[in-house]
């Protein structure tokens, strides 16, 4: 006789509880902010260094020069050369979103967004590329 | 009456990961079983050597999904130890916390597979939702749910604040509750004692014999656990009890298991009260080196060995692991032979297989009496070879 009651008792009990699954498209999960997701890039600070490209477990990132054919300026007839700068390319299909490219930037470019939607039709559309603000000017120009 | 083969995988609904058991029936009792691996090779010590110490920490975590810190913390732990590092104790006690939590995450899932092979789904369904608590910690802790990506060469990469051990203690408490709901279901539902008692029966000369470890060695009444017998971490400095049952029965792996959960939240409760404090990593070398290094650690499946030989450069010479299921694996067999055919399942799973850690490269030329090293440009050759025979061209690829 025990057993049925025990049952009964929990089926009563489960009859006010709240749902524990979420209905995940209508409402959307609460994500921690030190969840590792998406990489974001800042190109103002990079100094192009690799440290990032030489740690990357999946091989997914790349950082590219962008002013090469930036000419050097002149100060007080001294040649001073163009500030190196870089944009970022992630390949979003290869990331398998470690954050060892954040931890290991010396400058702190590099940094994880809780942007964790990122699944697409096609492929292409999963490689991320973070110009730096040079390239769309110089493109304006 | 006629023997009958029956084929158990590679794809079979009963198993969660491609495994081969040819079960030869008599009715319907099993009289002889034979397994084999192989079908999920992913060539992760080979993939090692051609990567740094860095990256190698991730790729190692994902040879299993579910102990992926007990690799990445024996890999560690052998760099470590030719670099001749001292880790900072309270790195000791992070690295420590995510490893039991990861304990708890484990047997967890495992009690709920466990209940859906046994036709009992309520039981999965409760269990995974409470596995979901553990995994919240994990998110909350290092920042993913299953590849926590915790460990780096001489420490860990975040640090614990106050609120977040706060937390971990408050999961803790309404965990324990629920164990302890699950340890009362478990020894008296009538359903589980109904197909656990006497099915999968291992005794303890047999477990011995074939090397069993973890939970499946100690539900033989193996008694040894590395975090007793051969502290790492801070596991000398904590209290808990090593559990052993002698049902050496499916029985008795579920009660081991769930018994360790208690022992996990009481290890847990200790050290996240007695936190130490300072930094949480040293700066590590890049170049590694040379030296050989093997370490052991309990993983929630059993016992995990890792092997790492440095030769001074920034990449490793070679990566050994032996991960835990592949010792379980050789006891299938003789679990299986006498049961019937309906148990099967449930003995396989008893042993918590993950076949793709297990996964290993060995070849065996019979006939010839030669032995030697395969290049990867040969081994590539004579597989194009042998796929040939079966009719289809790897070559192009």
């Amino acid at each position: 006789m025990a057993r049925p009651l025990r049952a009964w008792r929990e089926l009563v009990k489960n009859l006010f509880r709240k749902h524990v699954t979420g209905q995940y498209p209508h409402t959307k999960p609460v994500i921690d902010k030190n969840y590792r997701a998406k990489i974001l890039f800042d190109a103002n600070k990079c100094i192009g260094c690799n440290i990032c490209v030489r740690n990357c477990p999946a091989d997914a990132i790349k950082i590219i020069q962008v002013n090469q054919d930036e000419k050097p300026t002149e100060v007080d007839g001294k040649t001073i050369p163009a500030k190196r700068k870089f944009k970022c390319v992630i390949d979003l299909a290869k990331c398998v979103y470690c954050g060892q490219c954040t931890d290991g930037c010396p400058v702190k470019a590099l940094s994880s967004s809780q942007d964790f939607e990122l699944a697409h039709f096609n492929r292409e559309a999963l490689i991320d590329e973070m110009k730096h603000p040079y390239e769309t000017e110089s493109k304006k120009k | 009456m006629p023997k009958i083969t029956v084929p158990l995988g590679p794809q079979h609904p009963a198993l969660k990961e491609p495994g081969s058991f040819m079960l030869s029936l008599e009715g319907e009792e099993i009289k002889d079983a034979v397994l084999r691996l192989g079908y999920n090779h992913r060539g992760v010590e080979k993939a090692a050597e051609a990567r740094n110490y860095v990256q190698n920490i991730y790729l190692l975590e994902r040879v299993c999904g579910i102990c992926s810190h007990a690799h990445a913390t024996a890999y560690v732990h052998n760099v470590e130890e030719i670099a001749q590092l001292e880790v900072p104790q309270r790195a000791k006690a992070i690295r420590m916390i995510v490893g039991e939590l990861e304990r708890l995450h484990s047997h967890l899932l495992w009690l709920g597979v466990a209940g859906h092979e046994i036709g009992f789904d309520t039981l999965f369904m409760y269990s995974w939702r409470d596995r979901e608590l553990v995994l919240d910690a994990l998110e909350e802790i290092s920042g993913n749910r299953v590849h926590y990506s915790m460990n780096s060469i001489g420490g860990v990469r975040r640090d614990m604040s106050n609120e977040q051990i706060k937390k971990v203690l408050g999961i803790l408490k309404t965990l324990e509750k629920r164990i302890k709901y699950y340890i009362t279901v478990g020894t008296e539902e009538s359903t589980i004692l109904a197909r656990t008692q006497g099915v999968g029966v291992l005794p303890k000369d047999e477990a011995l014999k074939r090397c069993a470890t973890g939970p499946q060695g100690r539900a033989s009444g193996v008694d040894r656990d590395v975090r007793r017998d051969n502290p790492y971490l801070l596991y000398d400095k904590v209290d808990f009890k090593v559990i052993t049952q002698d049902s050496c029965d499916v029985f008795g792996r579920l009660v081991v298991r769930a018994l360790e959960m208690v022992e996990s939240c009481k290890i847990l409760k200790q050290v996240l009260e007695n936190m130490p404090s300072g930094d949480i990593a040293v700066k590590a070398p890049i170049k590694i080196g040379p030296g050989e290094a093997v370490n052991r650690y309990e993983a929630p499946r059993g016992e995990d060995i890792h092997y790492l030989k440095a030769n001074g450069t920034d990449v490793p010479a070679r990566v050994k692991v032996r991960a835990p299921t592949l010792a379980n694996f050789e006891s299938v067999a003789y679990m299986l032979e006498g049961d019937t055919l309906a148990d099967a399942p449930l003995i396989i799973a008893a042993i918590d297989p993950c076949f793709s850690c297990t996964d290993r490269m060995s070849l065996v030329q019979t006939g010839t009496g030669k032995s030697g090293i395969m290049s990867f440009k040969e081994l590539r050759a004579y597989s194009i070879e042998e796929y040939k025979k079966k009719g289809i061209d790897f070559s192009k690829l």
